[in-house]
């Protein structure tokens, strides 16, 4: 059971309160009549799996209904951070593996 | 003034009595330490619209005569009407039933712009919890933190109701009210007493 | 009746207090205060048990929850049974009825013990793989013999008349055990102003407190005690929890905690009071205070009951007035087993030897035991029993550590009780329950718990040992809890304790015998699941080096104990066979539960009909009233059908079938998720969301809608509304309303937040009583001041007013192909309006129907019912829905580009179409496999399925729809399904419109 930081509420819930909605910053591609197959096949289907840093949607379902980005560590469970849509994560693969 | 398509569903012919949900059920339960009741009959209005935009602050705060609460989770009432928040861009507005489409109409007058009313009335009912043991029966529903250190009064929160939804509000010191879905409102009512 | 073992004074139980308890048919007494265990042993009660595989009698061995033997059966009553029970954490009561788990008839006199002897040899290390490779079919053989002889004990049959609860709680800082570290880190803590919640699972707070003779503030160690508990107490802020274990560390600390509210008052709990307690703490720091467990030494015939850890020894001593034997022999590798010596010479019997592995231990209690004379052999150690139901001598003899083996002459010491004790294991069960491995410290022979976010171990569980060092260690994690959580650390006093001066303890595990390992007498290292250092040894030699892999081989650790005292030592034993140190040789992963839970705690509440949420409309009472049969569409309760006498449901299906296509018929179609959608974007979003066009739907009209996933699969379907330029009412299926409004916030936040409109659920807002069939319009006619006029009123629009004196909204459309009208108003008022309709019910000849007679109409006219024929894998032109679809929008909508995909555009996909059985009175099994020839050799190549059937009692013939492979292309084709009773049923492939092909009836 997470407790997750809601940033729109403003304070850490119950994960029974969230939806877990899979990988965030998923874009559709801006001309989808004009992708080629491989594209859309990747869009539709092509998920990250990492073991460490990943970035996930989540939906305050029980709350205000907002969704979010959640930056969890998939061995840990650790949450690193939460923020809102539109925005980039502060904390990355990248940025874990450079020397403190 | 959108151009949502409003009527008063209340208008009803004279002999026409309205069902709360829990109408089969008693409308009170008390145990030692614990009063249950229903408040049956309010009207429910929900509100979306821009919390930064202050023209849409000040029409609220004119039809309602309520400021809107802007910070999350919090829960502003005078007399008649209370406003809750329920998210940067969603509020519920409960007042008396017969006037619910007094404040509808009045909502549209003063707002303008992006911004909706739907009046859900017949999908809720209230519940208080009153007593010394309250506190007792919410640490066996709901997992929200209601420990008064947490909980403060003028708090408003949505969250979760053994497995229903809740609006959990504190209007002041000796009372909470739980805003439950019409279809879930047999179920918690149930789970209440079960706990009670 | 006498208690052998009771001393005549001391201890905390009350001796004014006698109880009378029943142990395998048996009646003892023991006193209030007493556990089981400790009651036995007062009554000599040796024998508790027969092991797992080989069926030896077994004692207690322990005081607390790492007790491996004493697991037995409770319950006087069928409906009390509880499993599981040990019997060391078991509060006494009277009337305590209580039987060994295993052994049969009785655990003297063992029949099993006899197959346990032959069984034993037949359940080598490793013996689950190897025995149930083949047959598979055996395993259930296998697996009723193993139960049996396990003791797992059994449910009750009857129903549990207890009731459990659970609590959600929530603190600055959760402190797990109430010794000496829990006290000093909860007072700081609570003094610093955090809200705290302190447990423990003995049934009084304290710890080790209880049985220790050391002084506090020069007092004995309970005055501090109570002063503690009672300070803690008078904090509001403060919750106290004895009886309680924390049985499972989750994520974020999240814990649970099970509170055994009163399972130390009876067989059931007393009136208006739960059995247990389940508490569901979200805690902002955790302090493990857990403690340690004393490790018993592995040495030859150690399972005889007769042999304790030391520390038990000076608990039952000292709590329970108890003393288990009369010669004691001590086996220790460090100054722990003194003590016991010395707690046991002090009750008043005789110690027969302190066997000390160490050459030279000279601390403090070795001190105090030669001041009492008391007789020591240094230097050597006792590596055999001599005994089979009762020990009766310890083995003893010089040895060599270096080389592992004994020296010298073995001799015989007499003795009724051998204490043993190998050292300290931190108890770091919970520690690793959220995954964090933990790590070993060579200083202390032992793993404490890594470091993880929020956790603080503290004292005996983090490797702290003396007194005043845990005291002091205490102290430090309090103050970091409080400031962890935004307190100002407050000044808290600890009680002055002395610094004594203890001998280097021996990392020591496993002592050699006279004979190798292999050979020599059984060495047990768990004795729950009968492990031997011998099948450890086994299983290196055939090639298991993981630690993970030795334990599967042996099963050891496998037990109800989770090998609490044996893994370190299995470990260690692994470690020098392989030549490596135990870290190398790695540990292992302890799981939630730390003790066994009984289910009535996990389901609290949430069972029977608060098990889960029933959703129930508006008009619910009235089909009660009527005699409905419910059906259950997601956590909805909807009326099946409305029987009539002893009507078949048959029969009222086909009566309400043809009401509704003669005359008139009444849905309660409430359950219908209803979304309100406003904005002035409105239009736009339903665009990209539905599969066809919404630019020109005009106010006062409403639309079909078919929505995709990106994948081109059709996700729902439902009516949409245009009540105003940018208002519009979305319909759903009942099961997806949640979903579809999530759906449409996830495009809106996510994707294209720059449209702007907002999306309400009013499903539970609107009641909709649906009634349908020719006579519908002239019943609605005598309580409506709409005007119904055909022309005035079309097929798909909608129309405000007042039906009964009710404002509404009525939608002219339909799903079953009959002229219908859905009537919306607020819930309230439903059943007003319900029952208003049915004082013209012999006018017309109302009907009300439930969802089987929805589904057979909508079926026979050919409309689907997403979920049912469509499968996450059914695309809009699959199911032949291409005037549904607007390929020519400007907006690429979704699930647009995915039907251009090769595969979404292969030709012969599976397809929607309808089949006619050859034989009328043939209805085709739902979920039936198609084939193309029915004597192809199996495995048949299966080409569809049928997805919906029923028997039509309009056309008097069965029909079906189905998904088949390049299905559009087959019409007229005879496919057939083959059943598993050899019939093999034949129809032919029709479109999906059974009836009414043109809809001319839904128009009039």
């Amino acid at each position: 059971m997470f407790l997750i930081y809601c940033p729109y509420c403003g304070e850490e819930r119950e994960e029974s309160e969230f939806h877990a909605k899979g990988q965030a910053h998923l874009a559709r591609p801006a001309d989808p009549d004009n992708s080629s197959d491989e594209e859309w096949g990747h869009y539709l289907f092509f998920r990250e799996n990492p073991r460490g840093i990943h970035h996930e949607l989540w939906v305050h379902a029980a709350g205000c209904r907002k969704f979010f980005n959640v930056t969890r560590h998939t061995v840990s469970y650790e949450i690193l951070e939460t923020y809102p849509i539109g925005e980039q994560p502060r904390v990355t693969a990248n940025q874990m593996e450079k020397p403190a | 003034m959108s151009d949502a398509a409003i009527f008063d569903q209340q208008a009803v012919a004279d002999k026409v009595t309205g069902q709360s949900p829990l109408h089969h059920l008693s409308s009170s339960h008390k145990t030692e330490g614990v009063v249950l009741e229903e408040v049956p009959s309010l009207g429910y209005l929900t509100l979306r619209g821009d919390a930064n935009d202050e023209a849409f602050r000040a029409g609220v705060h004119k039809a309602l005569g309520l400021e809107l609460p802007v910070q999350p989770m919090t829960l502003l009432q005078s007399d008649t009407v209370s406003i809750q928040w329920l998210s940067p861009d969603e509020w519920m507005i409960v007042c008396p039933g017969a006037r619910c489409f007094e404040f509808e109409s009045a909502l549209h007058e003063q707002l303008s712009g992006h911004y909706a009313v739907v009046n859900v009335s017949g999908g809720y009912t209230m519940l208080t919890l009153s007593g010394d043991r309250a506190l007792d029966v919410l640490y066996q529903s709901t997992a929200y933190d209601v420990h008064p250190r947490h909980f403060g009064t003028g708090k408003a929160v949505a969250t979760t109701l053994a497995k229903a939804t809740v609006f959990l509000r504190r209007p002041d010191d000796g009372k909470w009210e739980l805003i439950v879905r019409r279809s879930f409102a047999d179920y918690c009512w149930r789970w209440l007493v079960g706990v009670c | 009746m006498t208690q052998p073992n009771r001393l005549a004074q001391g201890g905390r139980v009350n001796r004014d207090r006698p109880l009378s308890f029943v142990f395998n048919g048996e009646t003892y007494q023991g006193y209030e205060g007493d556990t089981l265990a400790s009651a036995l042993l007062a009554n000599a009660v040796s024998v508790v048990n027969r092991s797992f595989k080989y069926a030896r009698p077994r004692g207690i061995v322990a005081a607390g929850a790492e007790e491996p033997n004493a697991v037995v059966q409770l319950g006087a009553s069928e409906a009390a049974q509880t499993p599981n029970v040990r019997a060391t954490q078991q509060a006494l009561y009277d009337g305590l009825v209580a039987s060994s788990t295993n052994g049969w008839p009785n655990v003297q006199r063992d029949v099993m013990g006899l197959f346990g002897k032959v069984a034993g040899k037949m359940m080598p290390p490793g013996f689950y793989n190897k025995t149930f490779m083949a047959p598979a079919s055996m395993w259930m053989t296998y697996e009723k013999l193993i139960r049996k002889a396990a003791g797992l004990g059994r449910s009750p049959r009857e129903q549990d008349p207890d009731r459990y609860e659970h609590f959600h709680r929530h603190c600055d800082v959760l402190v797990i055990g109430a010794g000496p570290a829990g006290l000093v880190a909860a007072s700081v803590a609570a003094n610093s102003g955090a809200r705290v919640i302190l447990c423990d699972e003995q049934e009084q707070m304290g710890g080790c407190l209880l049985s220790t003779t050391e002084t506090l503030n020069g007092k004995p160690a309970n005055q501090w005690l109570s002063e503690t508990l009672d300070h803690l107490a008078a904090n509001p802020d403060v919750l106290l929890l004895p009886r309680t274990t924390a049985n499972g560390y989750h994520d974020h600390n999240f814990v649970t905690l099970h509170e055994r509210v009163a399972e130390h008052l009876g067989d059931t709990a007393p009136e208006g009071m739960a059995r247990s307690r389940m508490h569901q703490v979200r805690a902002k720091r955790v302090v493990l205070s857990t403690g340690s467990h004393e490790r018993p030494l592995v040495y030859a015939n150690n399972d005889v009951p007769g042999n304790f850890v030391s520390g038990a020894i000076s608990s039952y001593i000292h709590r329970y007035g108890v003393v288990p034997g009369n010669q004691l022999v001590v086996m220790t590798a460090n100054d722990q087993g003194y003590r016991c010596a010395i707690d046991w010479y002090d009750a008043g019997r005789n110690v027969v030897a302190i066997v000390d592995a160490r050459p030279d231990a000279d601390g403090h209690w070795v001190k105090q035991a030669e001041e009492r004379g008391l007789r020591i052999l240094k230097g050597q150690v006792v590596f055999d029993t001599k005994g089979t139901k009762a020990v009766q001598g310890a083995w003893v003899s010089a040895w060599n550590a270096e080389r592992f083996a004994l020296t010298g002459e073995a001799q015989l010491l007499e003795c009724d009780a051998i204490a043993s004790s190998g050292g300290f294991s931190p108890v770091v069960h919970l520690a690793a329950h959220t995954g964090a491995r933990p790590v070993w410290r060579d200083d202390i022979q032992g793993f404490v718990p890594a470091a993880v976010k929020g956790q603080l171990p503290t004292g005996g569980c983090n490797g702290v040992y003396p007194l005043h060092q845990v005291l002091a260690d205490a102290l430090d994690t309090g103050i970091t809890a409080a400031l962890d959580c935004g307190y100002e650390a407050s000044r808290f006093i600890l009680p002055e304790v002395d610094d004594l001066v203890e001998s280097a303890p021996l990392a020591l595990f496993e002592i050699p015998h006279t004979k190798a390992t292999m050979r020599a007498p059984y060495q047990f290292v768990d004795l729950q699941n009968d492990v031997t250092a011998a099948a450890i040894e086994l299983a290196t030699r055939e090639g298991f080096e993981s630690i993970e892999h030795v334990k599967r081989y042996t099963a050891m650790g496998f037990g109800t104990d989770q090998g609490k005292l044996g893994n370190i030592n299995g470990m260690a034993i692994t470690a020098r066979r392989l030549g490596q140190t135990i870290p190398e040789t790695g540990t292992t992963v302890f799981r939630p539960n730390y003790t066994p839970v009984p289910f009535g705690a996990i389901a609290g509440p949430h069972r029977r009909e608060l098990f889960d949420p029933k959703r129930y409309t508006a008009l619910h009472s009235w089909h009660e009233q009527r005699g409905a049969t419910f059906e259950d569409v997601g956590l909805w309760k909807r009326p099946w059908y409305y029987p009539i006498g002893n009507e078949s449901m048959h029969d009222a299906v086909s009566r309400e079938c043809l009401a509704v296509r003669n005359k008139v018929g009444i849905l309660d179609a409430s359950t219908l998720g209803k979304i309100d959608i406003q904005g002035k974007d409105a239009r736009e979003f339903l665009g990209r969301v539905y599969t066809n066009k919404w630019e020109k739907l005009g106010i006062g009209k409403a639309r079909y809608g078919l929505m995709c996933k990106d994948d081109g699969m059709v996700t729902d379907d439902g009516v949409t509304t245009c009540l105003g330029d940018q208002h519009f009412l979305m319909t759903t299926t009942t099961g997806g309303a949640a979903a579809i409004l999530e759906w449409l916030e996830l495009w809106h936040q996510t994707e294209w937040p720059e449209l702007e409109v907002y999306f309400n659920s009013v499903t539970d807002h609107w009641a909709t009583i649906t009634i349908t069939g020719p006579n519908s319009r002239a019943l609605l006619r005598e309580i409506t001041d709409i005007d119904l006029d055909r022309d005035k009123f079309k097929f798909m629009e909608w129309r405000q007013g007042t039906v009964a004196g009710v404002p509404a909204r009525v939608y002219r459309i339909s799903f079953t192909g009959e002229l219908s009208y859905e009537i919306n108003v607020q819930a309230d008022f439903a059943m007003h309006v319900w029952q208003t309709l049915f004082e013209y019910e012999n006018k017309y000849g109302l009907t009300p129907y439930g969802t089987e007679t929805m589904h057979v109409l909508r079926a026979e006219k050919g409309f689907i019912i997403v979920g049912q024929d469509t499968d996450g894998s059914v695309t809009p032109e699959d199911l032949g829905m291409q005037w549904c679809i607007g390929y020519d929008k400007p907006f690429s909508w979704i699930g647009k580009r995915a039907l251009s995909r090769p595969d979404t555009s292969r030709r012969d996909r599976k397809q929607l179409v309808g089949l006619k059985p050859l034989k009328d009175d043939v209805v085709l099994e739902e979920g039936a496999q198609i084939v193309l020839d029915p004597n192809q050799p199996i495995p048949m190549r299966m080409v569809g399925h049928v997805t919906s059937s029923y028997f039509s009692p309009t056309l008097n013939h069965g029909f079906a729809l189905a998904l088949l492979m390049d299905g559009h292309n087959r019409m007229g084709e005879i496919v057939f399904m083959p059943m598993p009773d050899g019939q093999v049923h034949e129809a032919e492939v029709v479109g999906t419109v059974f009836y009414d092909s043109k809809g001319d009836r839904q128009n009039v």
